[in-house]
């Protein structure tokens, strides 16, 4: 090659000898290149294309939480007003403090919590002993138990509630935290079978021969699990812990059977937003001096509240939420 | 005697869960069968039973207005939406599997909704309007729609196009999923076919989509069940208030899951023959 020891494409295109045309060639080559790639490199078009489509899709998915949070700073004037979309004309909590006081935060807060940890944590430490001894030993009708495990995942909850609500109320678990902590601590809880998969991939690729050595040192097999299988596992534990709490969290199918037949003291924040209307009729009654309605506002203000903590938590552990895949192998090998 | 110690352990193990399906997930399956088999009249006195064989069922699908049409609609939706977010999961996987920048703050994003599509967070949004993308006309579409297709048509599609937001929220955890096992493939597969002149098209239909077949399983049935037992759906609230409406009670309420479950079992084997893993036949 001729042009090989020249340092720059200027250097190049700039050369005495060359006639017009063998630069345009040049000149042709080099964008070709770059709009469309060359070998591996990724042209600039597809880039463009691949880029415009993310940020497209990511504006969709984003819309509802910006709109919902648009909305909650609006006041009465700004949501009548049409030509007011995105920007409020002042700022306006107003909408806040009110849903804060009917959605009686401190109290269905620690009911939140309640309901999110402490079955969790049931949930999780089953879900791990189950998943090992799924992983770890060979017993008879074990393929047997294991389709049954994925098959009560499929069952749908409706034929299951009549009976188990009727059992729990006998055994009066209702209307309290048993009622969750009960079917966490037997591995029935909120998709428990997910997590038993979880745990028996995990486990399961773990080399056998370090149970093995163990042995041979005398170990027994709770020493195994609790010494050996439990701190290798601990990626998998993050990963049951942050889904069982956020899905116990969301969770309002059981909470609604379990807790709102009765009046007692228990209550969730999503429970609170379900019956938010109501609540809001009943504090803020529409009198004739003080024209109070609900407007969209206030619920969006609620819907923000009672998501709030579940996005805190994210923003801090959602390193972990996103790997989660990758650090557990779910996916298989 | 080894071999008998490893079962003992294996029981002791599992023990948990053995108990709790029994207990929670068996028990109450019997339960519920014999409940369907009955008219149940809750009296002060207790539960009556009336044995009345199969009559729950044929009521279901005889007498009950709402089941038969909602159960079509349902299998409709079903059947559009299950395949759309599966294709969207994996093409946000692709996208997110090439080599972009802020690639973690787009994963953040799309897995977003996992986080916060509580029931009633969503059932706020719909009804707010906040799931609908402005920029799209609604009666645009659907009339244009209208001239191709017949109108129950249309309209599935049309609301398909409502609820593109709810749809695309849906597929967090599918993405993930792909994504992950996108991340696996050896990339000198590609490169081996890219020799050989395959063109990133190619590449896509005999490489990567064969070797992600098992998990395109996995996501699908994830996706149906996802769907079928979500609180918004229309006839998990029709059992839910037929149970306790006072004409019709528990044992027609259970006839009527029970025959939903069939069903969702019929769509799982369904889904699940056409996408299993075929073994590969033996040339003699």
């Amino acid at each position: 090659m001729v042009f090989k020891k020249t340092k720059s494409f200027y250097a190049l295109l700039t050369k005495e000898e060359l006639s017009a045309k063998e630069r345009w060639q040049l000149i042709k080559g080099k964008l070709v290149r770059f709009f469309f790639g060359f070998n591996d490199r990724r042209g600039f078009v597809m880039k463009l294309v691949i880029y415009t489509l993310l940020v497209c899709i990511g504006f969709v998915y984003l819309y509802p939480m910006l709109y919902m949070f648009i909305t909650s700073m609006k006041s009465l004037e700004d949501l009548l007003d049409t030509s007011i979309r995105w920007i409020p004309s002042a700022l306006y909590t107003e909408n806040y403090s009110q849903a804060y006081s009917v959605m009686n935060i401190r109290h269905s807060l620690s009911g939140s919590l309640l309901i999110a940890a402490v079955p969790t944590m049931f949930q999780v430490a089953v879900a791990a002993l189950v998943g090992f001894g799924f992983a770890r030993y060979e017993f008879r009708f074990k393929k047997l138990l294991f389709a049954l495990m994925i098959f009560s995942f499929i069952v749908p909850p409706q034929i299951l509630m009549m009976p188990t609500y009727r059992l729990f109320s006998n055994l009066e678990l209702t209307g309290s935290l048993k009622a969750f902590v009960v079917p966490a601590a037997l591995g029935q809880g909120l998709n428990s079978t997910i997590f038993i998969l979880i745990f028996y991939q995990f486990f399961r690729q773990t080399p056998q021969s370090l149970y093995e050595a163990a042995e041979v040192d005398g170990a027994s097999q709770f020493t195994c699990f609790f010494r050996i299988a439990v701190p290798m596992a601990v990626p998998a534990f993050i990963v049951a812990f942050l889904f069982s709490f956020v899905w116990y969290w969301n969770e309002t199918y059981l909470t609604t059977l379990y807790l709102t037949s009765q009046s007692n003291s228990l209550t969730t924040i999503l429970l609170q937003l379900q019956q938010f209307q109501q609540n809001y009729e009943a504090m803020y009654p529409v009198t004739e001096n003080s024209p109070n309605k609900i407007n969209e506002g206030i619920k969006m203000a609620g819907t923000i509240i009672s998501v709030l903590p579940l996005l805190i938590i994210y923003f801090f552990l959602q390193r972990y939420f996103v790997e989660s895949v990758d650090r557990t192998g779910i996916a298989g090998e | 005697m080894k071999i008998k110690r490893k079962t003992l352990y294996g029981y002791l193990f599992i023990s948990p869960w053995l108990v709790g399906f029994l207990l929670l997930v068996l028990w109450p399956l019997i339960q519920s069968f014999y409940f369907s088999l009955n008219n149940m009249r809750i009296t002060p006195t207790g539960l009556q039973f009336k044995y009345a064989g199969f009559n729950n069922y044929l009521d279901v699908w005889l007498k009950d207005m709402f089941f038969v049409q909602e159960l079509l609609q349902f299998m409709l939706n079903i059947s559009l939406r299950v395949p759309v977010i599966v294709v969207f999961a994996l093409i946000i996987a692709m996208l997110l599997n090439e080599k972009v920048k802020f690639q973690g703050g787009f994963r953040t994003i799309f897995f977003l909704p996992v986080i916060v599509a509580g029931g009633p967070v969503i059932d706020q949004l719909i009804s707010q309007g906040a799931t609908t993308v402005p920029m799209v006309n609604q009666d645009v579409i659907l009339s244009i729609l209208t001239q191709f297709f017949p109108m129950w048509f249309a309209q599935v599609i049309g609301e398909l196009f409502n609820q593109i937001i709810i749809i695309l929220w849906y597929s967090g955890v599918q993405i993930l999923i792909f994504l992950a096992v996108l991340q696996k493939i050896d990339p000198y597969l590609y490169e081996a076919a890219k020799i050989d002149g395959g063109s990133g098209w190619e590449c896509f239909w005999k490489i990567t989509l064969p070797t992600i077949k098992p998990i395109i399983l996995i996501n699908l049935i994830y996706t149906l069940v996802f769907l079928a037992n979500s609180s918004q759906n229309p006839i998990i609230h029709l059992i839910y208030t037929n149970m306790f409406a006072a004409t019709r009670g528990y044992g027609f309420a259970s006839a009527m899951a029970w025959m939903y479950a069939l069903i969702i079992s019929v769509l799982l084997l369904i889904i699940f023959f056409v996408f299993r893993e075929k073994k590969p036949k033996r040339m003699i």
